[in-house]
């Protein structure tokens, strides 16, 4: 088994707060400057441009988990990563299916386009990716479930748009894989203020919107080699698969 | 005042936790963040919101408010009922919004 360097929480060109030079291409290429051996693509309630990351990811070494960072109807973000394409689909179904209908002013919040490998504009999506799906997050985390995915709720010690802040605290019963903490916190002082998040794996990312902020924070994985079954066994702790460590300041 | 009255005055539906249906009531609270309703509501007050997730009753519970009053038509899920039964903790509901829904208990309690 060997160590791999992962950061799961980054945004592409097609998140409206992403940065155009986000691009498939400069991802990869930053992520290979930062020696990162696995990243996850988390843009805001839509997959669309994960996928060509994960090819361009193949050719560079670069193992990809594709997925989105999903906002619920409690404003909680929350990451849902999926192993097949198949997977990935029916996830992007229900998305479509679950966002409700508010236009994007591109002038206001950004641009939500996704792009080919050259960089090309292949789509751009017309409703507001940032807004909340009208399902919470225990549908959710029963959909991402059901599709065998891993769910890990996002930046959980935040004061917005987290877990802590929406919701106060996770639920026993919610089926979650492990939890993020951003790349700033102080996890000494995080775990004291909420003392549940003991009870859950926890991993870094860096959450970057902008190329220079890829490997930001990251988290090492021990792996036979880098997959999704085993990162999902790393979360798990299963087969001697864990994280070893978080790149967290404090 | 007590649960039972507001139920009466303001014409709210009551979808579980009856037993706390006389609960006493001291204030009221309103607010959609839970982590600032932890920190700020106070025991005996009733909590106006729009979240209709389980939580809302573990928080209920923590701080021993007097009911819950849900705005907008919304009703609570499924888990959120079951604990409010086991807790004696009433969720009520209102087609108020939050703004009137807040206006209205405001003078009664204080009128």
């Amino acid at each position: 088994m060997k160590a791999f360097r992962a950061d799961l929480h980054i945004h592409t060109v097609l998140s409206p707060c992403g940065s155009l030079e986000m691009s498939p291409e400069q991802i990869i290429q930053s992520a290979k400057e930062k020696d990162l051996d696995i990243i996850g693509i988390a843009d805001h309630n839509s997959t669309r441009q994960s996928r060509l990351i994960k090819e361009i990811g193949k050719q560079n070494d670069v193992f990809v988990l594709c997925g989105a960072e999903v906002n619920t109807k409690e404003e909680v973000h929350c990451l849902a990563f999926f192993e097949t394409d198949e997977q990935l689909d029916e996830f992007q179904d229900y998305l479509d299916q679950h966002l409700p209908y508010i236009q994007n002013k591109p002038e206001l919040f950004g641009d939500q386009v996704w792009v080919d490998a050259e960089g090309n504009i292949l789509g751009e999506e017309d409703r507001l990716l940032i807004v909340g799906l009208d399902q919470s997050i225990d549908e959710v985390a029963d959909k991402v479930e059901a599709l065998n995915g891993i769910f890990i709720p996002a930046h959980v010690d935040r004061p917005r748009y987290s877990v802590s802040s929406q919701l106060g605290f996770i639920s026993p019963d919610l089926k979650v894989s492990a939890l993020e903490v951003s790349r700033i916190a102080n996890l000494k002082e995080v775990l004291e203020r909420y003392s549940w998040i003991k009870n859950y794996p926890v991993l870094t990312n860096s959450d970057a919107h902008v190329p220079e902020d890829i490997g930001a924070g990251y988290s090492t994985f021990l792996l036979e080699a880098p997959g999704f079954n085993e990162i999902k066994k790393a979360l798990h702790n299963e087969d001697g698969r864990k994280i070893i460590s978080i790149s967290l300041k404090f | 005042m007590k649960v039972c009255d507001l139920v009466e005055k303001l014409n709210l539906k009551v979808f579980c936790g009856e037993q706390g249906i006389n609960n006493e009531v001291v204030g009221a609270y309103t607010s959609d963040l839970l982590s600032d309703v932890m920190g700020n509501v106070d025991e005996g007050q009733v909590w106006i919101t729009l979240q209709t997730h389980r939580n809302i009753m573990a928080i209920a519970s923590l701080k021993e408010v007097a009911a819950i009053i849900l705005v907008k038509g919304y009703k609570p899920e499924k888990a959120a009922i079951e604990q409010s039964n086991e807790e004696g903790i009433p969720i009520l509901g209102t087609d108020m919004e939050t703004f009137e829904a807040s206006g209205t208990l405001f003078q009664l309690l204080n009128g």
